[in-house]
């Protein structure tokens, strides 16, 4: 879904982020990037990461509390507290969920735990390609909204998949660029255009990025978000990359409202030739 | 908390690890017991449990029993995603 205008020439970008706002299920979200938290080597890397991303919406996953070691979080359970002090918003997740039932259990246990019902829904079809399992993604997209969440949920890149989950009910769709974790950008521009250009919720480009440039192009061909991890946590360096990533999104959204020129076959001269030099050498 | 038949021990399964409790230990003395660093002033944070593959309520762990052969899931956000 994205709304093409005019906006007015010279106006600021942190005024155009401000006045063009992503709006999911009538909550506005600060930012166009969703971060993920997965993959960063430390907490203190990955605070400074979120920071110079400027997100206002960020993952976390559901995991079993070490138990044997009397209560002692995983290593990574300092998270909640830090998005907690930043003022960011948690979006649990489903990762790791094969099946409608454990996805639909492991939202249910993340309503309760993280007290939002927002979910990143995965239903994931296997370890190895890691790619959405369609049927299993609708059916636990239907049984959530009815069971009154805010479903987000990472799809395929297929158009109409995509219309399907919106049928359903749910407030976002989330198409992947290329597989979890690839960096091999958007492998089906077109798909990704398809999808953006019919649907009535907000799109976002989940999965695959792996530079500022594929951030950029997914929001040139109308996505209203993008949401990475890996292309930070796991770049040579995070917080440098987060940057980047905060840019190339605004950049995108503003070219893609900007109107861009149409594509042509053949050079077209920018300096009119009246008046030029004529001269017989 | 009812007596579970005079049995001296309850046998349950916890994140999957088998683990014995005393007889008419409720959920929340269990969370307050195993996770102690979720609970803050005694009041559990950012924790869900699910008992027999049902989400119970933080409102409900009071006066839920904690029966023999219970299988209870302790979760809680991580990074990921």
């Amino acid at each position: 879904m994205t709304t093409l205008h005019n906006p007015a020439p010279g106006r600021a970008t942190a005024q155009d982020v401000a006045e063009d706002p992503l709006v999911i299920a009538g909550t506005t979200i600060g930012s166009r990037l969703v971060m993920g938290t997965g993959g960063a080597a430390n907490l203190l890397t990955l605070e400074d990461a979120l920071v110079a991303s400027g997100t206002a919406l960020t993952t976390v996953a559901m995991r079993r509390v070490a138990v044997r070691a009397g209560g002692e979080a995983s290593p990574d359970a300092g998270i909640w507290a830090l998005l907690a002090r930043l003022g960011i918003r948690a979006l649990p997740n489903t990762a790791g969920c094969f099946t409608v039932r454990e996805a639909v259990l492991t939202a249910h246990l993340a309503r309760e735990a993280c007290g939002t019902e927002w979910v990143k829904l995965e239903v994931i079809a296997d370890d190895v390609t890691l790619l959405p399992d369609p049927l299993g993604l609708v059916e636990a997209a239907e049984q959530l909204v009815r069971d009154g969440f805010v479903v987000l949920p990472y799809t395929n890149d297929d158009p109409i998949l995509a219309r399907r989950l919106e049928d359903v009910g749910c407030a976002a769709v989330m198409p992947l660029g290329a597989p979890i974790g690839s960096g091999l950008g958007v492998l089906n521009p077109r798909n990704i255009e398809a999808i953006a250009a019919a649907a009535r919720v907000p799109v976002i480009l989940d999965a695959g990025i792996g530079t500022a440039s594929d951030a950029a192009l997914a929001m040139e061909l109308g996505c209203d978000g993008v949401l990475l991890a890996t292309a930070v946590t796991r770049a040579a360096d995070p917080v440098r990359m987060a940057r980047a990533m905060r840019l190339a999104v605004e950049s995108g959204r503003l070219a893609a409202r900007a109107g861009r020129i149409p594509r042509r076959e053949g050079a077209l001269a920018s300096s009119s030739p009246e008046g030029r030099l004529d001269l017989a050498l | 908390m009812r007596p579970l038949n005079h049995a001296p021990t309850v046998e349950v399964t916890v994140n999957g690890e088998p683990r014995t409790l005393e007889p008419g230990t409720g959920l929340e003395e269990l969370v307050a017991a195993l996770v102690p660093r979720y609970v803050a002033d005694g009041t559990p944070q950012g924790v869900a449990v699910a008992l027999d593959d049902a989400v119970v309520p933080r409102g409900s762990w009071a006066t839920t029993a904690v029966v023999p052969g219970a299988r209870i899931e302790i979760v809680a956000a991580v990074q990921g995603g």
